[in-house]
């Protein structure tokens, strides 16, 4: 299968890093906004760790994609028995 | 009262955009049906193995076990340390060789060719019939809990259209988002989509359970805060009356870990589809063990919501005074009967008719356990996180309903379809009777949400099902694999047999408080049971026992199928794969062991 689901994982969980954290840093000085989650800007400080998270992924997944890229068409692997048409 | 802002709503399309786009991309590769229904038999063990825990990740594990933590307490971890890790690590080393190495295309293919096509033919129908009832289960909670947590509300309001339609507006979002992707991208999609979820799940609840354990006090506070046998996995197990389950040791070890467990992790296709779409033998033996590992850890992120929704104080209408300028205020926050009825975050269930608690036998208020882990969500996450924690709820239904649509429409295809009604067509009518049949399947599932169900509990529900279903089937595959000697009329006979012992003893017995009826003793109470849990576990003994014993008698009545026809079909007669060009430490075999090892240590520590 040729679509590395890291890919668009990683931009998706990227995505949900920035828009949470820009949203904490825009609302942390608002009173009151983070009594429920007892003062702790979760917002801002679960983006970044969703931010890292997507990146790493995503870096992941283009490295794999790009060795692919490189190697010369998949070699037989000796004793295994190729399946499919 | 719930607020979504803009930011919840962006979180939520974006999830949507991404599980719609990766169907899209997928699209261009299914070119075959064996692409469609398998993966290709081509994906990664890591990939398969988080989708093979997060196809079980629907309404039952992430409402169900946070319902059964705020019901029983930890003690639900056995549904983990008993019920799935050995299942997980028994189908990886002994029956994958079979189901992977045999070729078969579907778990009940794999019947046929052990056993004869009646057998195949009995277990492909309940099995089908079973995956839509699960998938319309999911549904069904689904838009119950997107009505009660007001998530549509602002949305319908907004637009003016009637709030009456947000039951069927749920239901007709999330099966047009799951039929979507999975007519596009087969199985591959919704593998991709479960592993997707899988993170979702962890990024939604991880913050809650660590914010919660910060307001409670830590763990330390958390004890303190519940019923002493809520804290103890195994203390109070060997006796039925000093564990909040009600279960004594031999109906949980034999019912739970022998039983349903293995039952439904070693025979549930639902499950096995992520395995067998894995890309070689070794990858797939890898897989149920991969997904052992997360599984280990999944009771801190599922379970203690509701623990900690119980530990909670129960919030209480009450009048502040104060004096500002030397004007006395007085601010009442007002908390709705159900909450104050309640438990913690736990609310009451309250009946629509007379606005007033539902009361037990014993006159205490039914608590609504489904909404522990979602008042937890409202009561801790503001604007932001709260759009990810809804995301991740409704992601883990989509997902769980998609693994039953693909394993629904995989058996239809192949085992009713091809074998019964039109043999010999070509790849491609197979591939779109496949992608009808998705749709087919759907429209059953939809069917099945509105024929609502009065329980409790969902978990319960579902583990009543698969006792009936398959509860015998275990003893089937143990001794289908296992014995040689197993015969085609046995399995037939056993398989019948089982599911009408589950099914009488179910009518013969009841759990105690309960009434007659859907939770039992509908011929006569001959047996009362100190829970509806308890009493499911027994059934599915009964039912694995009478399965077993027939099957050995008859297949001693009835000829043996020769030796050679059974060889990679049963353990004595399949040779021993060559694995000495993999270093120890990659087999799956070692891998074992230390998913076994970090079993027990979870359960000495939680003892």
């Amino acid at each position: 299968m040729s679509l590395d689901l890291r890919i668009p994982m990683g931009l998706m969980f990227t995505l949900l890093g920035v828009i949470l954290s820009a949203f904490g840093l825009a609302t942390k000085d608002r009173p009151g906004f983070y009594a429920q989650s007892l003062g702790i800007d979760v917002n801002l400080w679960w983006g970044l760790v969703l931010l890292a998270f997507g990146l790493t992924m995503y870096l992941l997944g283009r490295r794999e994609q790009k060795r692919l890229a490189k190697l010369p068409p998949e070699p037989v692997v000796e004793g295994e028995v190729r399946r499919g048409h | 009262m719930l607020n979504l802002t803009r930011v919840d709503w962006l979180i939520m399309l974006l999830y949507f955009v991404f599980v719609l786009g990766i169907g899209f991309a997928l699209k261009r590769y299914m070119k075959t049906s064996k692409d469609f229904f398998q993966a290709g038999r081509a994906l990664p063990a890591w990939i398969c193995g988080l989708a093979f825990i997060s196809a079980n990740l629907g309404a039952q594990e992430v409402i169900g076990m946070g319902a059964s933590g705020a019901k029983y307490g930890l003690e639900t971890a056995h549904f983990y340390g008993i019920g799935a890790i050995p299942a997980m690590i028994f189908v990886g080393i002994f029956m994958m060789p079979f189901y992977y190495g045999s070729k078969a295309r579907s778990v009940p293919e794999f019947l046929r060719m052990r056993f004869d096509e009646k057998t195949r033919a009995l277990n492909a129908c309940s099995f089908a019939v079973m995956t839509v009832f699960s998938s319309g289960i999911s549904m069904y909670a689904m838009a119950r809990l997107i009505q009660a947590l007001h998530v549509f509300d602002g949305l319908f309001r907004a637009v003016g259209w009637n709030p009456d339609g947000i039951f069927t507006f749920s239901i007709c979002l999330s099966a047009l988002i799951v039929l979507l992707y999975i007519f596009l991208g087969g199985l591959t999609s919704a593998i991709y989509n479960e592993v997707l979820q899988f993170f979702l799940i962890i990024a939604g609840f991880l913050p809650l359970v660590l914010i919660g354990l910060r307001n409670i006090g830590g763990w330390s506070g958390l004890k303190a805060s519940v019923p002493v046998a809520y804290m103890h996995e195994w203390k109070g197990v060997a006796h039925a009356s000093t564990n909040p389950m009600g279960i004594e040791i031999i109906g949980l070890g034999m019912g739970l870990g022998f039983v349903l467990g293995s039952g439904y992790w070693c025979t549930d296709f639902l499950v096995i589809q992520t395995a067998m779409a894995s890309k070689n033998m070794e990858s797939a033996r890898r897989v149920p063990l991969i997904a052992a590992v997360p599984k280990m850890v999944f009771p801190f992120l599922v379970i203690l919501p509701g623990l900690l929704a119980i530990g909670l104080p129960t919030p209480h209408t009450r009048t502040v005074v104060s004096t500002v300028n030397g004007a006395i205020i007085h601010e009442t926050t007002v908390e709705r009967p159900e909450v104050e009825a309640g438990r913690g975050l736990v609310p009451a269930k309250i009946n629509p008719v007379t606005g007033k608690a539902m009361l037990d036998t014993n006159g205490n208020a039914l608590l609504d356990y489904d909404m522990a882990t979602p008042n937890m969500l409202l009561h801790f996450f503001p604007t932001g996180i709260l759009g990810l924690g809804l995301t991740a709820l409704l992601a883990s239904f989509m997902s769980g309903m998609a693994g039953n649509v693909t394993a629904f429409n995989t058996v239809f295809t192949y085992d009713l379809y091809q074998s019964y009604i039109h043999k010999n067509a070509s790849d491609r009518h197979y591939m779109a009777v496949g992608r009808w049949a998705t749709v087919g399947g759907i429209l059953l599932s939809i069917g099945t949400a509105y024929a609502a169900i009065n329980f409790n509990n969902i978990m319960d529900t579902l583990q009543l099902v698969f006792s009936f279903v398959n509860a015998p089937l275990f003893a089937t595959f143990l001794l289908g694999m296992f014995w040689k000697r197993a015969t085609g009329h046995a399995a037939f006979s056993g398989l019948i047999a089982g599911t009408a012992t589950a099914m009488l003893h179910h009518g013969l017995t009841l759990p105690l408080l309960a009434h007659p009826g859907i939770h039992g003793g509908w011929l006569a109470v001959l047996h009362r049971y100190p829970s509806d849990m308890a009493m499911n576990f027994w059934t599915a003994i009964f039912a694995f026992s009478a399965n077993f014993v027939v099957t050995v008698v008859v297949s001693y009545c009835t000829k043996a199928r020769p030796e050679a026809e059974l060889v990679g079909l049963v353990h004595s007669l399949t040779p021993k794969p060559v694995r000495a060009h993999i270093a120890w430490w990659k087999r799956p075999e070692a891998l074992a062991v230390g998913v076994l090892l970090g079993a027990v240590g979870l359960n000495i520590f939680f003892y």
